[in-house]
């Protein structure tokens, strides 16, 4: 299968037997998952298991040692890959935001659309500005990260990467560095987003979120995923002793 | 003779150990002006050079091969463990011989390098060497996340340094750099070992001319780089607070 023959009726995303080493450790062994179009998919687990590098892997942030992932058929780690045509279909958000700090939201939002699209300065701001008010947080545009709480950086992170209009979202665990009250903003933004139709992959300890959003609920441990199924089912009828375990120590 | 002039004038008759000749005498008033213009030129055209081989060599030091870094390393390791005068005799009285002559008359032999060159390159790669591995630290101090965030984005290796990576780096680098540039504007009197015609070496041919004047020359020494000094810190200060990201790093 290459980008030339995906159609919209197979899997956007496509990981079949991946693995992945940092050195002689092994932390994803073997991990296959599809996830369609609008979609959004929650990825559980305890710490170790391989949740962040697996949706690193798919970004292509970190190399795979053997399998295969394919981002609308594309192979994503094809050495003759592009990297910039799958970054511009994928976006990411990080669990420490990440934001650049020497420029301003709205500066941060319209960086990569300016510089890597090259698109026209009207065009780009007039979006960046309608995606700081979809986060909601107009009149933040010329504050510097540094003046925003952890809350409002991650959702200028957020408008950051949909400045790009990707196809998919992934979000590595982007609530986990936020004070408790802060969770809620980020979390009802991540919830608008799922709800307009865009795919997302979501790394995350908000179990009950996970409940509400997903489609699919995947659980992994010492990296394999262990089980899955949607939310209605998983959390209830979890068979594998391994996830019990887990869910009853977090439920 | 002007009221100035007549002023200093008098003052030497009174005090001869305070001749301050060359307020009262022209001739010594367009070599301490000679001087002063040379110093600032030197010093203004190493620091703009020493800057951009910092930089370059900080970028090298980034480099794939190895080869390239251990060259920019060994260049770092002579140039920051040897003393500048030996450096600037080096350059002058070694390397100088080697370098080809041109004659303007058919009798002169002058040398497309002049003294005032040599001391260039030789203060502004000695100052550069230190500035390497500041920019080296200022670089080195960009956590890899924020370059992630950028490449995560689609910026490639050269967009994420020139948008991001440099910008920041910069900003952690001014204090240091700052000091070192002070360190490199006191360092041009050295020019003065290879008769580069700046302050220094017109302070002492005045005071070896009119033994008079020594104090006077030590003084006025002393106040011009306490104020040329002053003028850099204040330029890079000024610098560093326009550069201040509000709420970043406090």
């Amino acid at each position: 299968m290459n980008s030339e023959n995906w159609t919209p009726d197979q899997p956007i995303v496509s990981i079949r037997d991946l693995h992945k080493a940092f050195g002689d450790l092994e932390v994803l062994k073997g991990v296959s998952l599809d996830v369609m179009k609008g979609e959004v998919i929650c990825i559980i687990g305890p710490s170790g298991s391989g949740k962040s590098t697996l949706i690193r892997c798919i970004n292509a942030l970190n190399p795979i040692n053997s399998g295969s992932i394919l981002v609308e058929g594309q192979e994503v780690h094809d050495p003759s890959l592009d990297k910039l045509e799958l970054r511009k279909k994928v976006g990411m958000v990080f669990q420490q935001y990440n934001l650049f700090p020497h420029k301003t939201a709205l500066q941060n939002v319209m960086m990569a659309p300016l510089k890597v699209l090259k698109r026209p300065k009207d065009e780009v701001e007039n979006h960046a500005r309608q995606l700081m008010a979809r986060v909601n947080l107009e009149g933040k545009e010329d504050s510097y990260p540094g003046e925003l709480s952890g809350g409002q950086q991650q959702r200028v992170a957020i408008a950051r990467s949909l400045a790009m209009n990707p196809k998919v979202m992934l979000f590595d665990e982007v609530t986990a560095a936020l004070d408790p009250e802060t969770v809620k903003e980020v979390l009802l933004a991540i919830k608008d987003l799922a709800q307009s139709g865009m795919t997302c992959i979501l790394v995350t300890h908000e179990m009950g979120f996970a409940r509400e959003i997903a489609d699919h609920i995947y659980f992994t441990d010492r990296g394999v995923i262990v089980e899955h199924g949607p939310p209605a089912t998983f959390f209830t009828e979890a068979k594998d002793p391994r996830t019990q375990e887990f869910l009853s120590q977090i439920l | 003779m002007n009221a100035f002039q007549q002023f200093f004038y008098d003052i030497s008759a009174d005090h001869p150990r305070w001749n301050f000749i060359f307020f009262y005498d022209p001739v010594q008033t367009d070599r301490v002006l000679t001087g002063l213009w040379t110093t600032i030129e030197l010093s203004v055209t190493c620091v703009i050079l020493s800057v951009i081989i910092g930089l370059i060599g900080a970028w090298l030091q980034g480099a794939q091969s190895r080869l390239v870094r251990a060259i920019v390393q060994g260049y770092i390791q002579f140039f920051r463990n040897t003393p500048p005068l030996i450096q600037l005799l080096f350059f002058y009285f070694a390397l100088g011989q080697f370098t080809p002559t041109y004659s303007p008359d058919g009798w002169l032999e002058i040398p497309i390098i002049s003294n005032v060159g040599w001391a260039i390159i030789s203060l502004s790669f000695f100052a550069a060497s230190f500035n390497v591995e500041i920019f080296r630290a200022g670089i080195e101090a960009v956590p890899d996340s924020t370059k992630e965030a950028s490449e995560s984005l689609g910026m490639s290796r050269l967009q994420t340094f020139i948008y991001v990576v440099f910008p920041l780096a910069f900003r952690v680098s001014l204090p240091a750099l700052n000091n070192n540039l002070v360190n490199l504007v006191k360092t041009t009197t050295q020019a003065l070992a290879i008769a580069v015609p700046e302050l220094l070496y017109q302070m002492v041919s005045i005071y070896n001319d009119y033994s008079t004047a020594q104090n006077a020359c030590m003084v006025v020494l002393f106040i011009v780089y306490i104020v040329l000094v002053g003028v850099l810190v204040m330029g890079m200060n000024t610098w560093e607070r326009t550069a201040k990201i509000p709420g970043y790093g406090q």
